[in-house]
Formats: structure tokens, sequence, C-alpha cells
């Protein structure tokens, strides 16, 4: 089976050690996370998950069944990229100088929407949002004129289609808690 | 020192306060705890000097190690079906419980570990007895928790006994920091009944159920393999009900054992690397395999892409993870199998399948010519291990509690014990633990004391816990201890034989005196090197009143047959 990179979006209890509970389910099956972020989600109390890996669809199935096993996991899905519009930012910080000596800097910045979001003497700081694929692009670009930092976050990611989760966390947020 | 103080006057103050430790005491009597096994240690005193104060009303059992505390508390859960309970002061005592921990796990046993902290101040600080106990046993525990302040305590103990007996049972560790032991809280206690992220068990679906009754009923050539799931969810009479009904031979894994009668027409054994021949070379041939509450260990299935690929599959399942995760199911049936196997039995029309069964009958002529007869013939010098057991059966007439180790003694205990009753056969399955048994027997006794309790163990996993003699002497549990001694780690040197050319690299075992060693603890013992003793010796220990140790010489290099090879598949089972 072909391997591909799915967005899993887990809903959770906030809960401490959680983490390492679903880290651990990797992690057991040499599954290398490409990208996590963990977030409040828009339901008061519940967390979420959104963690990027490159497996087969047989892998994710089994993955996101162990995932949903946690206690605390109330939910938990799977989406191919096709499925979802997701987004990455980054920050670029580059000399105040290279900014200056070449003017193409700016018409790169403006070309991929990228916004300055920090002038000193010494450097500018670029942030981008885009597609893993634009953020890459713009590293390239920016990368002559001498990168000090480059930092990117991990993805984050909404489905196209409805989330069957709405229903379950407003029905969760209506129940009490632990009984 | 100085947080107790602080506490104590606390509690002289408020009448309805009580300490941490004190409301962990409350809270296993509120879950209907009477024993409990341990030892102590720093980080969990002040819970022993609450034990202290209620030890009318809970037993604490004083194992020698705390892997025997474990151990013990999952033999206890296994046969009572309730949650054991396992309690250890923090870092070594903490690690120690992990084998048992991990074993309960895979078993999907019931059980409840309570560990000591450090104080929340010293957390992260490296401080003495300082393990990340929550961390360790994250992938070996249902759910873990780290407490830190008492008020805590009542909720969390509540939350751990819930997850740990509902759905798929399994162990939960709760860590409590020593100062949330000493510090003070108002009590009250309320039972879990419910957490909202967390369902037990999916709800029946009975169109599933329809479509797995429609297809057994156009069976022609139908298996039952059934596990624990059927002890768990105390399913058996259904299923007797269903196998009846269906008229289908039924196998068992090792976990499955004890669910129905070992006597039962339609049991046809176990199945596996050395189950019986019959259902393993039939798994590939018949047209429905009806798996039941079981999970398709490798140990059963041997090599996947040989594995029943010509049947339809049909899986009663409790825990949704579990339904395609080896084998691909063809028509999954989620629920607690209470439910579903009630459900199917309307359904299920009456049938005899008798040619069918005829072949199973056959294959096990075969068999038992070319191996049961061969482990009792009684021409031969030495004694076997299975005349053992059938002497054991012959005094406890089915009806004793057997348990046993890890290696060939337990195959040889699993395949030729005989059970009546269900909850009978406790043994390691998914760990495999050495060790295991005599303190899961102490615990096993403790659970029944009216009933027998057998460990059968080897001379290598005897010596992994033997310590635990010393408990049973101290606390007088009647449990009976047979070791089959052949001088080696059978089962490794088995394989050694057959795939290492004879090398028996360190399996050969030089063993003290064993009897001399159990006189020690003070036990009634026995040996028996020849097999005209072996009768009157299994029957004085099957009537002793107080427990024994019994060692028997066996065969030294025999071998477990049947044997599917690994990577072999189920078909290809050797019978020598
Ligand atoms: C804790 C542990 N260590 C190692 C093993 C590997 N192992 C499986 S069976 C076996 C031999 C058991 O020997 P013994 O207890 O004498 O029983 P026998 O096979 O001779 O009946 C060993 C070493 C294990 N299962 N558990």
């Amino acid at each position: 089976m072909e391997k591909k990179n799915y967005t899993v979006s887990i809903y959770t209890e906030n809960n401490l050690g959680l983490l390492s509970r679903i880290a651990a389910i990797f992690l057991r099956r040499h599954i290398n996370i490409e990208s996590i972020t963990a977030s409040p989600s828009e339901v008061n109390d519940v967390m979420r998950f959104i963690i990027v890996v490159n497996v087969t669809e047989d892998q994710i199935k089994k993955i996101v069944g162990q995932i949903e096993k946690q206690i605390e996991v109330i939910r938990a899905f799977y989406h191919t990229q096709e499925e979802t519009i997701f987004q990455e930012t980054a920050l670029y910080k580059i000399k105040s100088q290279s900014f200056l000596d070449d003017h193409s800097i700016q018409d790169f910045i403006k070309e991929t929407n990228a916004r300055i979001v920090t002038v000193t003497t010494e450097f500018f700081v670029i942030e981008k949002t885009g597609k893993r694929k634009e953020v890459d692009e713009l590293y390239d670009t920016l990368k002559p004129y001498g990168l000090m930092q480059f930092v990117r976050s991990g993805t984050i990611a909404v489905t196209k289609n409805e989330m069957p989760i709405s229903g379950i966390l407003e029905k969760f947020n209506t129940t009490n808690s632990i009984s | 020192m100085e947080v107790k103080t602080a506490s104590f006057e606390k509690v002289e103050k408020k009448a309805m306060t009580v300490s941490g430790a004190e409301a962990v005491i409350k809270c296993l009597l509120e879950e209907g705890v009477e024993t409990i096994y341990g030892y102590p240690g720093g980080a969990i005193m002040p819970v022993y000097d609450e034990l202290f104060k209620y030890q009318d009303k809970i037993h604490h059992v004083l194992t020698r190690h705390e892997q025997g505390a474990t151990h013990a508390a999952q033999g206890y859960a296994r046969v009572s079906g309730k949650v054991g309970v396992a309690v250890a002061t923090s870092g070594p005592g903490a690690t120690n419980l992990v084998t048992g921990i991990a074993d309960a796990m895979i078993d999907s046993t019931p059980m409840v570990c309570i560990t000591g902290q450090v104080g929340s101040n010293l957390l992260g600080s490296d401080a003495f007895q300082e393990t990340d106990i929550v961390g360790i046993s994250t992938p070996i525990t249902k759910w873990n928790y780290q407490i830190t302040k008492a008020e805590e305590i009542p909720e969390i103990i509540a939350k751990a006994f819930y997850i740990a007996r509902s759905g798929r049972p399994g162990p939960v560790l709760v860590d409590i920091t020593k100062d949330a032991q000493f510090a003070s809280l108002d009590f009250t206690y309320k039972k879990c009944s419910g957490i909202r992220s967390y369902k037990p068990y999916p709800e029946v679906n009975l169109l599933e159920v329809e479509r797995a009754a429609g297809v057994i009923n156009n069976a022609k050539k139908p298996l039952i393999v059934f596990g624990q799931g059927v002890i768990l969810g105390g399913a058996e009479d259904l299923l007797k009900k269903v196998v009846e009904k269906a008229g289908i031979p039924s196998a068992w894994t090792i976990l499955g054992l004890s669910a129905l009668p070992t006597d039962h027409p339609l049991n046809v054994g176990m199945v596996g690397m050395h189950g019986n021949y019959a259902p393993n070379l039939l798994t590939n041939e018949c047209d429905v395999l009806i798996a039941i509450g079981m999970r398709f260990d490798d140990r059963v299935t041997g090599n996947l892409e040989h594995y029943a690929k010509q049947a339809k599959i049909i899986h009663f399942e409790i825990d949704p993870a579990e339904v395609n995760k080896n084998v691909h199911t063809d028509y999954p049936v989620l629920g607690n199998v209470k439910e579903t196997l009630n459900s199917l039995l309307d359904l299920l029309k009456e049938n005899q399948h008798t040619e069918w069964h005829d072949r199973f009958k056959e294959l096990y002529k075969e068999e038992y010519k070319k191996v049961v007869s061969l482990n009792l013939d009684v021409s031969k010098p030495d004694i076997h291990m299975a005349e053992v057991i059938q002497q054991i059966n012959e005094f406890s007439k089915g009806d004793a509690v057997i348990v046993s180790d890890v290696g060939q003694h337990q195959m040889k205990a699993c395949r030729y014990g005989k059970f009546n009753q269900t909850r009978s056969n406790v043994t390691s399955g998914g760990l495999g633990t050495m060790g295991f048994a005599l303190p899961a027997a102490m615990g096993a006794k403790m659970a029944v004391p009216e009933r027998e309790v057998v460990a059968v163990i080897g001379d290598g996993g005897y010596q992994m816990t033997i310590q635990e003699l010393g408990t049973i002497f101290q606390t007088k549990i009647p449990v009976k201890i047979v070791v089959l001694n052949n001088g080696f780690l059978g089962m490794v040197r088995q394989w050694q034989q057959l795939f290492f050319d004879k090398r028996y690299a360190s399996t050969e075992m030089i063993n003290p005196d064993f009897v001399t060693i159990a006189k020690g603890y003070h036990l009634k013992t026995n040996k028996v090197t020849e097999r005209s003793e072996l009768k009157a010796a299994v029957k004085e220990m099957m009537e002793s009143k107080e427990a024994y140790f019994l060692e028997v010489k066996v065969e030294q290099e025999e071998n477990v047959f049947p044997m599917i090879p690994t990577g072999a598949a189920v078909s290809d089972i050797l019978l020598e």
C-alpha cells in the first residue's frame, strides 16, 4: 500500500500526560511524526491535536483505532491532504543590510503574500503562512540573502467537509464531566 | 516530617476531614476491596500507617517482591472477576511492578496499582527514590494518573476502578505524592459510573448480528475460536448454548480455556503454536471462522499470509481497535459478547455438522497416536509432564483452578488439564511471564478459598519468584505447588534442539535442593522421582489442608508437540 501524508485530528479531554500516551502510539510503531500541534479546540475544555504522518491507509486506520482507545480521547479522525485545508506559518529572519542592498527581496515578499513583522537596524522578520511548499519556496528564495534564523510551525488543518465531531462535541459539552 | 504534623493538626480541628492516606483506604473499602498485595517503603508509608489502623477491614498481604504483588493481584482478579489491587512505594518499588502491569495489560486483567511518589515539591528533581512511573507505565496501562493533591484522591481512585473493570478490562496505575497522602481533605465518595470521553464498549448493532447469523446458518464447515473475552464478558453459558444449538466445533485460545468444559463434545481443543492438531489444521479448511472474544495473537495465527484465507471471518469483539488489526474481518460484530451472543442465539438455526465434526475426531485420533499416547506412555522410565497433570485431574475431578507458569509445563497443563468450571485456568498468555504462577496461585487461592488451587511450574520460572514461598508460609495460604523439574529451561531447550542444532546455550539448570528450600519455609513437601510414587504423592498433596510443595523429576528432554514452527502456516502443524 502506498504511503501518503495523513492529517490526524484528535479531540481530547484537557489532561496532563495524554500527549505522551498519543506520542507513544506512534513511537511504538516506528512512525515518525512529521508535524504536531496541540491547542484548545472550538469547544471549552476540549483539546485538539493535529498530527501529520506519512504512512499507509492501513496503518493510519489502526493508529486511529489505538488513539481512540485512550480513555481521554473523545474522537480521532484521519484525512488525506486532499480532504483538508492545511496551513503552516514560518518566520524568516534576514539581515537588514541584504534587504537594503537588493530591492528584489521586497518584490518576493509582495508576490508571495508574506509580510514583514519586525524591522530593526540589524534584521527584518518576515512571516509567511501557506502550504508547506510555499513556505519552502520562500525559504529557497531568501536563503541566498543570508537567513539568520528560520522557524516553521506544525501544520494546522480544517477539513473541507463537515466534521462529524461537531455534533458529538456539542453533546459532550452539555453532559456532565466525570460522574 | 513537617508536613505531617501540620496535616495532623488539621485533622484534629476538622472532624470530617481525613488524610489523603486514609482516604485511599476508604476508597478501597468503598470499592469492596478486601485483599490487597504490596510492599511498603518511604513514599507509601502514610498509606501503610493507615492500613495498620484498618487491618481488620482490609487484608494486606506482604509479598516478598513487588512483582509478586502484581501477579498475586492478577491471580486474584482472574479467578474472582474482581479488580486486583497492588501497592508499592516509589522508585524501585514502582518499577518492580512493571512486569505484572505489562502482563495484566496484554491479558486484559483488571488491576489497580497504587504507588507512592516523592513529595510534589521534589518532582522532577531526581529526588531519592523518584522515578517517573507514570511515564514508564504509560504504554502498559489502560490509564494512569499522578495525584499531587489530597482532594483528588476519591475521584481518581473511583475512576481507576471504573476504568480497570469496565469494557475491556486492564491495569490502571495511580501514583500519589507523599504530601498528598499527608494532606487532609473532606472525604466523600462517589463510585464512578461513566467518563464522558470513554465508552467502555460499543453498542450492539443488530444488523451486524443478523448478518453474522446468516453466514453461520449457511456455513458448511464452521469453526468457532473463543478467547478470554467470553470469560470477561461472563458469556460462558451463552457460548455453550450457541455452540450446541448450531453444532459448531469450538476451539479455544490459551486464555479462553475453561470457558467451555474440557469434556464438552464440541470442544475440539486449543489453537495456536502448541495447540491441537485438528483445530489448527482445519482453520485452513473451514468455510466460516467465528472468532469470539479473541484477538488473533500471532501465536494463534502463525503466518498471517496463510491463515484461514479460504474462510469468511466473523469477529465478535468488544474492542473496535482489535477488528482488522491482524486478520481481515468480513463480518465484525462489535459489542459485549454477553449482548451479541445473546442476540445471535435466537437467530441461529439448529444444526449438527456431523461430518465436519467427524473430521476433528479423525484428526484427534491421529494426534492421539502420535502425541498424546506418547505423552502418557508409562513404559518409558521417565515421568512425563502430562502424566502429572492427569494425576492432578484425577484428584481434582476437573474442579481445581490450575495456575501455570511459562514453558513446556504450561502447554502441558493447558493441553491436559481438565476443567469443568470457568475461570479455572490462570496463566500468563500474552506476555509469557516466567515467575507468574507462584504468586498468581496465591492470589487465586485467596479469591476462591473453597476451591483447590494448584500451581504447575517449571524449575526455571519457579526460581524467578521463589521468594513468595515466604508469603505462602507467613499467610498460610493453602496453595498446592507442583514443580516439574526437567533440569532445563525446557521450552527454550526444545527450540535449540529443533532449530539451533541442539546447541544448548545456557538452558541447562543446576538446581538447588528444592525440597530443602521449601522445608526452610516450613512447607509440607514431597519429591517424586519414580512413576510408582506419583499417584500417592499427588493424592497426599491434593488432600492436604495446608500449603504443599511437590517436586516431580520429569523427563529431561521431552518436547511439546504438536507445534507450528515460527513463520509457518497453522496447517503446517507438526505432530513430531
Ligand atoms: C521472564 C522470562 N524470561 C525468559 C523467558 C523465555 N522463556 C520462555 S519459556 C522458558 C523456559 C522455561 O523453563 P522452565 O521454567 O524450567 O519450564 P519448562 O519449559 O522446562 O517446563 C524461557 C526461558 C520468559 N518467558 N519469561
